[in-house]
């Protein structure tokens, strides 16, 4: 008898094993809201997929009484801002940082152990003091996904300067190259990809951050929208808001993932 | 076209002597390879040629000057294995040399400059065999194929010396052999002084002007560490022929005191 671990799905079964746990979820909601629906018509919990719908579409579709806007993309494009700048900082302070944790030795022995221990401090805990600090506006909600994200992309970096073959430093030194030309054409070349990995490993991280923020204190954003309607248990709002901040994290990945293999097509070959 | 001398130089970690006494010339032109079992200090003594480390005792030098205290452009090297860039082109990996020493500041040439360098680097890259792969990257090669760019890459930056450490031997036989015909041409042709460090002694006597070895001739059996290998033997292989040179690694290796398991494992490898 062949044994488990040898037997391996063709593509077509992989893909359709793939969507059996969706499926599942999905079935298993609508039994369950049926239920509760049939029960009491006017149950909150686990609202029928029409009702979502007309919750969604009413914010999306139809413009705020109070502001004349639409919440549900105003939301979405406040939040995606905050995560753009938040992650697209921590991106360059990772760069300049890990290269020079990663490279330069007299920078690693004055950096590595703050590193290490400012990435050990609780980022949330810190949000009262990015409060009282920064204000309450966007700079402070910024800032606490950079605290959150930039230090594990630094120690990431630095980690995979550290392990580049020490051939490679050495042959670039007897092509004459000088610190600054190995940089720009050797490490930072090579680290890009890696980086851009590690900024995909941090969209959960830089959305907790996110969503932990605008549910604290913000006036818009998705964080902030499903905090606020949960005081009216708007699961009709919530289930789709929650979905759509899944869809835009994976669709993030996604960018990201082929942004860096159209920009390094040898880095997939390497690995 | 450049002698190098090496000058009573010693190396230790701590109280561990690697090597001492080693003082020996290596003349111009010449294609000189270190043989020997693993830890002889063969690859240390590369470090220290190419001052990737500290000597502790004496120098060494290149046309009577003090080589620099860290890698530099007149000792080119090809290493085993990540001897070229992966993140660049076989072009690109070989007009790199010239890049890094004309953009000072950015390593980037653009424009005639640009062209000229793409020109040189075409030249010498259809000469090893790569003329038609220019735009591949190094992972889309294979071994000897990259081994060749390494060595078109380091002569590109004109060394006054070129290291080989182990450089041919993660190749399979016939691509070795080839590899092995391409650097005598090359070296011929440049008359440019060459150092090789091998544990594969066919290789060593095949291609040398001159081999030497590393070992030990004072052993303290209270204390290995106490004293370090030197030059314990050098053979002349100038102007001798295919047949004469078997010869010679014949004799070496009669003359050669029973082998450790060691050596015999390293032999078997080739």
């Amino acid at each position: 008898m062949t044994r488990i671990i040898n037997k391996k799905p063709n593509p077509r079964i992989t893909r359709f094993l793939g969507l059996v746990p969706f499926g599942a979820v999905l079935i298993l909601y609508v039994i369950c809201s049926d239920i509760r629906l049939h029960e009491n018509p006017n149950d909150k919990l686990l609202p029928s997929f029409g009702s979502m719908w007309s919750a969604i579409g009413q914010l999306a579709f139809t413009p705020d009484v109070r502001t004349g806007n639409y919440l549900f993309w105003a939301d979405t494009l406040s939040s995606l801002k905050r995560l753009a700048w938040g992650m697209g900082a921590s991106f360059v302070i990772a760069i300049v940082f890990g290269i020079a944790l990663g490279l330069i030795p007299y920078a690693a022995s004055l950096a590595n152990p703050f590193v290490a221990a400012l990435s050990l401090v609780p980022p949330l805990a810190l949000l009262p003091i990015l409060f009282i600090a920064l204000g309450l506006d966007e700079l402070s909600k910024i800032v606490l996904i950079i605290l959150g994200v930039a230090p594990y992309l630094i120690r990431e970096l630095a980690l995979r300067i550290e392990q580049m073959p020490y051939e490679l430093l050495v042959k670039a030194q007897t092509m004459g190259a000088s610190t600054f030309q190995i940089i720009v054409r050797i490490v930072l070349p090579q680290m890009l990809p890696r980086a851009l990995d590690g900024l995909r490993f941090s969209i959960g991280p830089a959305w907790l951050f996110l969503i932990a923020a605008e549910a604290i204190a913000s006036t818009d954003g998705l964080g902030y929208r499903i905090f606020l309607v949960r005081r009216y248990l708007a699961m009709d709002i919530i289930i789709p808001y929650v979905a759509w901040i899944a869809a835009l994290a994976f669709l993030m990945d996604l960018g990201l993932r082929v942004l860096s293999q159209r920009l390094f097509p040898w880095a997939r070959a390497s690995i | 076209m450049s002698q190098i001398s090496i000058k009573n130089v010693w190396k230790e970690y701590g109280d561990v002597t690697v090597l001492e006494r080693l003082d020996f010339e290596i003349q111009s032109g010449e294609f000189c390879v270190l043989v020997g079992p693993s830890g002889c200090g063969k690859t240390t003594f590369l470090r220290l040629l190419l001052s990737m480390e500290p000597i502790t005792r004496g120098e060494i030098l290149i046309d009577g000057v003090r080589i620099a205290s860290e890698p530099a452009r007149d000792r080119g090297i090809v290493f085993q294995r990540y001897s070229v860039f992966p993140h660049l082109t076989v072009l690109g990996n070989a007009m790199l040399g010239v890049e890094l020493a004309e953009a000072k500041f950015s390593g980037h040439l653009f424009g005639g400059k640009r062209g000229r360098a793409r020109n040189a680097a075409t030249e010498i890259l259809g000469r090893v065999g790569l003329g038609h792969v220019l735009n591949h990257y190094p992972a889309q090669l294979s071994g000897g194929m990259q081994q060749r760019l390494a060595i078109a890459q380091a002569l590109l930056c004109q060394p006054k010396i070129l290291l080989l450490d182990e450089a041919f031997g993660a190749l399979d036989p016939p691509t070795k052999a080839q590899i092995h015909s391409l650097m005598l041409e090359l070296w011929k042709d440049r008359g440019m002084t060459v150092f090789m460090v091998t544990h594969d002694l066919d290789e060593g006597f095949s291609l040398g002007t001159r081999v030497i070895e590393f070992g030990k001739v004072r052993r303290d059996p209270q204390a290995p560490d106490a004293f370090g290998a030197t030059l314990v033997r050098d053979v002349d292989l100038r102007g001798q022929t295919d047949k004469e040179r078997h010869q010679s690694l014949a004799s070496w290796e009669r003359n050669t005191k029973s082998p450790s398991v060691v050596d015999m494992l390293q032999r078997g490898r080739n």
